[in-house]
């Protein structure tokens, strides 16, 4: 099983996922954004970070570096992406799912140990959790707040494709307290916080990051 | 003499239903700086796109097109398309009746962050 990271210019969360991916028993293959070569993974992480410097808006530029080409096929035919911080931005960006990130509402960069609802626990990320677990999750980001209409907003919860929720409190302005979302086939995955940091306790909160990239290895079997 | 070369202007907005941070600090710091009665403050983005040659109906529409896949986000930006009045020489280009700009969008930008 093979989980690819694509490492885009100003990616900073690319190790750290890879690690993460080795961590839950996968082979981490480094993919380059300017390569429209997937090397035939099994399942692709986009990391955190500020690709091409958030310019123009975050992930709008990454969206159209060669390696997406190949995301966006694979994510049609079922293949396993997960987007944390910044790789959501570019799934939105990409229109794999609906929506957009802006600014944190109280406009300052965010960084703690935030709690989250999984709500749906039927993805290819997050079929190791239990339905309304509770987990600690690092968040860190400045471009956070999730946006979308109303009706795109009831439809994500009417089918349940809400993934995770913030509870405790909102800590950066999304609409109806949503962290991460998935696409109607749930292979896809946007997500806030970053589980990547989440995986070993000599460096972060909790290990309850781990689940998501454990889950792929269930999913993809 | 050069190619005559035209200038198309595209104006990007966030739409007024979503929330504008940047905006807001810059309104915040309009108050702190003494300028009053300003009711409210929206920060967008101005791209000058500057042709060779003619600005055709044809290439008008082309940049309309780039404007909504990749200069605005049609989930949450509005955009305006306009071709500037006269070519593009070394000299100032003369403005249409446009709409004015926010030609500080860089400093702004560093009062936000």
């Amino acid at each position: 099983m093979k989980i690819g990271v694509v490492t885009f210019p100003g990616s900073l969360d690319d190790v750290d996922a890879r690690r993460a991916a080795t961590l839950a028993g996968a082979d981490a293959v480094a993919l380059w954004h300017g390569d429209a070569d997937l090397r035939e993974v099994d399942a692709v992480v986009l990391p955190g970070g500020f690709s091409y410097g958030d310019y123009l808006r975050a992930g709008a530029i990454s969206r159209f570096a060669p390696v997406m080409e190949k995301v966006i096929e694979g994510a049609r035919e079922g293949l396993p992406v997960l987007g944390i911080c910044n790789g959501f931005q570019v799934l939105c960006e990409s229109h794999l799912l609906p929506g957009a990130l802006i600014k944190n509402d109280h406009r300052k960069f965010i960084c703690k140990d935030q709690r989250l609802r999984i709500e749906n626990n039927g993805t290819s990320w997050t079929n190791g959790y239990d339905a309304g677990q509770e987990v600690t999750i690092v968040l860190k980001n400045q471009d956070g707040g999730f946006v979308a209409d109303d009706e795109t907003l009831d439809m994500l919860e009417g089918e349940g494709r809400v993934v995770a929720r913030y509870v405790d409190g909102n800590p950066n302005g999304s609409y109806r307290d949503i962290a991460g979302i998935t696409n109607e086939r749930g292979n896809v995955v946007g997500l806030m916080p970053h589980p990547e940091h989440c995986v070993d306790t000599l460096t972060g909160p909790s290990t309850d990051g781990l689940t998501f990239f454990t889950s792929v290895l269930k999913a993809t079997v | 003499m050069s190619t005559p070369r035209a200038r198309v202007v595209v104006d990007v907005m966030l739409k007024p239903e979503i929330l504008d941070p940047q905006g807001k600090a810059v309104h915040g710091a309009f108050g702190r700086l003494g300028f009053d009665g300003v009711a409210d403050v929206r920060q967008g983005k101005r791209f000058e796109i500057t042709l060779d040659g003619e600005a055709t109906e044809e290439r008008v529409a082309e940049i309309r097109k780039a404007a909504e896949t990749l200069l605005a986000n049609p989930v949450i930006e509005d955009f305006a398309v306009h071709v500037e009045n006269g070519s593009v020489e070394d000299g100032p280009v003369e403005d249409g009746p446009v709409e004015s700009v926010d030609e500080d969008a860089e400093q702004v930008e560093e009062t936000v962050r």
